[in-house]
């Protein structure tokens, strides 16, 4: 578990572990109609380290979702470079170095929880009793030990999202890639949800990217949180959060200083207020 | 068991219950409209002017004679009776069943064909969204073809070929035009059915670097399923009408298509006699579209909605 925030400019030295994910000076235009152009992301730099949780905020357009698309090689890069445990985005979507979450869950509602949770191990050729095992794990690491068999129209919506965390977690994945997973739920069980996130993630040592727009949300997951802009997109801010390792984030932390600190330094940079932007910005 | 796999079970109970009753209801909401249907003809028949009523010269209701319109109980006696003088003549209803039961088994060959070939052509359109815009106006202008133009050049065309011991025969012409009835209901529903994953799913077997093929097998085709079952119910009902239709236009003979136009013929000396085949007709539609129905509920489990999240 990475604590400490690396420069977002560091290059990865030999002896120093490989970064999960560097990003560099990526840009993406998108060709609209009639040739028209559309700068969604300028300029990017960003280094994650292994184990960390890193979350992309800022308001909607600011194409915090399109870099974490760019990173799982679902859109390509215009300009710069974008290396995954030093691969390019795309080797490492065919290693399958990373597992996905989105806002809805995207379970096939033919499958049964157990089945949807089997899903990318089936594609890949595993094995049915490792299969059945590694499932069985997952379902027991989210909750779900008496809903194996439901069918995803039997599960509330927070249910169908913990079966969607186990599905990216079921090829061990030392990356986490998550956009807006909890969007779409209430707030009581988007916490518990939270809480559960961030004791998994650091339970697996996965590194998180992970996309929302709620404040308190990404404070209370991340050790760092990377404040991005719209029109266009780029990064203005990056912000450490010491909450403690993962395991010991509890509801109680909500209520503390240092929770308090981290939304207000979080919000000072959204909002562009005392702090001096660093990082890609150039104005 | 726990307690809420308790409570779910007991609500899948119910809502059986609840599909049983609606099926019932359904089964007499049928047998209503099958008796309103009955107290109209009749009705009209006791009612209406033996000349029927004429508009300007133009006949807007029929005549209400016995020729035009015998009564039901005629009809049904009729059904029962042998079918000619002649000796060992069968009853009416079981000539029509034999009829019908042949149809069927033509209507099936050109279903099956039809499914096949509708089914590959959405597939290819799928795949390929250049096929798409090239073929799918063809499909659509292909209906527009009528079926009594196709059946000499199918007949003509299939008399033509001989390979080895197999020739033509012409059940197979009219198996073709079946065919070409019931390929269309599913091309179309099966491409919307294949075309019908969400981005979020598709994009998910692109993170798990699935070939098309496996996502043809993992996604496209389960979910092709609750469109793809319309498609076919509809397809078996065309493939009868194509069926009833080409068995006149080609000349083939035995089944039930060719039996009402030959029950037809003789209605002036017996009237009664032509509603038992049409009746047969109908009735082989709803088996037909019901025998699809019974293959659907074998892929039950592709059907279940997409959950509300």
């Amino acid at each position: 578990m990475t604590d400490t925030a690396l420069p977002t400019t560091e290059s990865s030295a030999p002896g120093v572990p490989l970064a999960a994910i560097s990003v560099r000076s990526a840009g993406k235009i998108f060709t609209v109609a009639k040739g028209a152009e559309v700068q969604a992301l300028t300029n990017i730099d960003l280094t994650v380290a292994p184990g960390e949780f890193v979350s992309l905020i800022g308001p909607s357009g600011c194409g915090k979702s399109t870099l974490l698309r760019l990173i799982a090689d679902l859109d390509s890069a215009t300009s710069g470079e974008i290396l995954v445990f030093g691969k390019t985005a795309r080797q490492a979507r065919l290693d399958q170095e990373y597992g996905i979450a989105f806002q809805s869950a995207g379970l096939l509602p033919w499958r049964s929880v157990q089945a949807n949770i089997e899903l990318p191990l089936e594609l890949h050729g595993v094995g049915k009793t490792e299969r059945a095992a590694r499932a069985e794990e997952l379902i027991e690491l989210v909750g779900l030990t008496d809903f194996r068999s439901r069918f995803p129209d039997q599960l509330s919506g927070g249910m169908q999202q913990r079966v969607a965390i186990a599905r990216s977690l079921a090829e061990r994945p030392k990356l986490l890639l998550m956009d807006e997973p909890f969007g779409a739920l209430d707030e009581m069980t988007r916490e518990r949800m939270q809480q559960e996130l961030v004791r998994i993630c650091s339970e697996t040592g996965a590194a998180v990217v992970f996309v929302t727009h709620s404040i308190p949300e990404a404070v209370f997951l991340s050790d760092r949180v990377v404040v991005m802009s719209p029109r266009p997109g780029r990064i203005v801010d990056i912000v450490d959060v010491d909450l403690g390792p993962g395991t010991e984030r509890s509801d109680s932390l909500r209520e503390d200083g240092a929770f308090f600190a981290g939304v207000t330094a979080v919000r000072e940079a959204l909002h562009g207020a005392p702090v001096t932007p660093r990082g890609a910005d150039l104005r | 068991m726990t307690i809420t796999e308790a409570r779910g079970g007991r609500r899948t109970g119910s809502a059986e219950t609840g599909a049983g009753r609606r099926r019932g209801s359904a089964v007499l909401w049928g047998l209503l409209g099958v008796i309103v249907l009955a107290l109209l003809w009749e009705g009209y028949k006791a009612i209406g002017p033996v000349a029927g009523v004429e508009f300007f010269g133009t006949s807007i209701l029929p005549k209400t004679d016995d020729r035009s319109m015998p009564h039901l109980v005629d009809m049904l006696t009729r059904a029962v009776e042998p079918v000619n003088t002649s000796a060992g003549s069968p009853p009416v209803w079981i000539a029509v069943i034999g009829a019908a039961l042949n149809s069927l088994g033509v209507a099936a060959v050109g279903w099956a064909i039809g499914s096949v070939v509708g089914f590959l052509i959405a597939l290819l359109m799928q795949r390929l969204h250049v096929a798409e815009r090239a073929v799918l106006p063809w499909l659509i202008l292909s209906q527009t073809v009528p079926l009594i133009a196709l059946a000499p050049v199918i007949v003509a065309w299939g008399g033509k070929i001989q390979i080895g011991t197999f020739s033509w025969d012409r059940w197979m012409s009219v198996a073709v035009i079946a065919s070409y009835l019931a390929f269309f209901p599913v091309a179309v529903g099966a491409l919307r059915g294949l075309q019908s994953p969400d981005t979020i799913h598709v994009e998910l077997m692109r993170t798990y670097n699935a070939g098309w093929f496996r996502t043809l097998v993992k996604l496209r085709l389960p979910a092709s399923v609750p469109f793809l079952l319309p498609a076919l119910r509809l397809g078996a009902a065309s493939a009868i009408v194509g069926t009833v239709v080409a068995e006149v236009s080609t000349g083939y003979k035995g089944g039930i298509g060719r039996m009402i136009i030959e029950f037809a013929q003789s209605g002036t000396s017996d009237p009664a006699k032509a509603y038992a085949p049409i009746a047969g007709a109908v009735v082989l539609g709803l088996v037909s579209a019901g025998i699809v129905a019974l293959i659907g509920l074998t892929l039950k489990r592709f059907n279940r909605q997409e959950a509300a999240s």
